[in-house]
């Protein structure tokens, strides 16, 4: 049933859709070779990368962002 | 640059793999904290976050048409005045469709009114969610549904609308542009624009994989390239006292900006050059 105005009352319920199915390449990171730069966190659209830099394949569509902005090439596309 | 334990936009949004409003959306609200009200035009940004029944957003948000975010985000500001609840940052965005076309005439009421609020106006120049439409804030050259290239024409015939001046003429305290390639330089402005008493805006530009041709990995260095090329300019205008944020260590060519992008691989040299004509008389009239 829908709710009065459209009302949603769940704040960040996206969080069912898991958008990882939408991916055709997945980012790969090495941690030896991550400078804790945290671009791949700060550009992120999906926020799909946590402060400790593990990747969240439930919702990291492969866009390749963060793979493309690492300086240390630490972070490898790989096909699924 | 501080990374918060969570992000107020949530994962799972349908934005498209690379979007760049979603980085927009996601370094503001982490700028501007918990403690905020949002409120966004129709346009990408609403209907990828908010799919009946989930939203990704994780503070109250409130949409309500295409041309009204500034009334409705007058209206927000208004009611919790009243109620006293003036630590509570209100923030309005809109795409440059819901900003520089249709939201116009609201956006300058709620300037004009004083209202306490930041507007920010995530640029992806044309009506992406629709099916890229040219709006307002198609640059010059641009190929766009409603601007084709073809035999007839080059594509979009006019330059871009320079609404970070047409804010500015309002009066108001704070006026803004950013990109999200410099994150660092849009969160301080985020931060400058909620601290100030009165109204702010911020023009924000966005590049679109989608809208304009480019592989998803590249989002952020087309935003880069926009602004070491001088096609976008990053500045403020703190009071009436303008100054730029970031200057080039050298100016690139626009050739540079232009040939990443499928919307103006076609142009040909008399048009580059008079794109180029335009951004030296832009930097120059800056001072970039």
């Amino acid at each position: 049933m829908v709710t009065i105005g459209c009302v949603i009352k769940t704040p960040g319920s996206s969080k069912n859709n898991k958008t990882g199915s939408w991916r055709t390449f997945k980012p790969i990171l090495d941690k030896e070779k991550c400078i804790d730069c945290d671009n791949c966190i700060i550009f992120c659209p999906d926020s799909s990368v946590n402060k400790q830099h593990d990747i969240n394949y439930d919702y990291c569509k492969g866009c390749g962002i963060c793979a493309h902005e690492c300086p240390s090439d630490a972070i490898e596309m790989v096909k699924e | 640059m501080d990374i918060p334990d969570k992000d107020l936009l949530s994962p799972g949004h349908r934005g498209c793999a690379g979007c760049g409003a979603s980085i927009a959306v996601k370094l503001a609200l982490n700028a501007l904290g918990e403690n905020t009200v949002a409120i966004s035009a129709t346009g990408c940004l609403e209907v990828m976050t908010t799919p009946y029944p989930e939203t990704a957003w994780e503070v109250p948000f409130i949409h309500v048409a295409f041309e009204n975010s500034g009334a409705v985000a007058s209206g927000v500001e208004a009611a919790l005045r009243i109620q006293g609840k003036d630590d509570v940052n209100v923030v309005a965005f809109g795409g440059d469709g819901g900003t520089v076309d249709i939201g116009l005439q609201s956006l300058s009421g709620a300037m004009e009114r004083g209202h306490n609020l930041t507007y920010i106006c995530y640029d992806n120049e044309a009506y992406m969610n629709t099916g890229i439409q040219r709006s307002g804030a198609t640059p010059f050259g641009a190929t766009t549904t409603t601007s084709p290239k073809g035999v007839a024409s080059f594509g979009e015939d006019k330059p871009k609308k320079d609404m970070p001046m047409i804010m500015a003429a309002h009066g108001i305290p704070y006026v803004a542009t950013a990109s999200i390639a410099y994150p660092e330089d849009f969160v301080n402005k985020v931060k400058k624009a909620a601290a100030v008493k009165g109204p702010a805006y911020i023009h924000l530009q966005q590049p679109c994989t989608t809208g304009w041709g480019f592989d998803s990995s590249r989002t952020i260095e087309l935003g880069r390239l926009a602004v070491e090329t001088g096609s976008w300019i990053l500045y403020e205008i703190e009071n009436g006292e303008f100054k730029i944020t970031f200057t080039p260590e050298e100016r690139k060519p626009v050739t540079e900006y232009l040939s990443q992008q499928k919307r103006f691989r076609h142009l040909e040299e008399e048009q580059i050059s008079k794109i180029q004509k335009f951004v030296d008389a832009q930097c120059a009239e800056l001072g970039l």
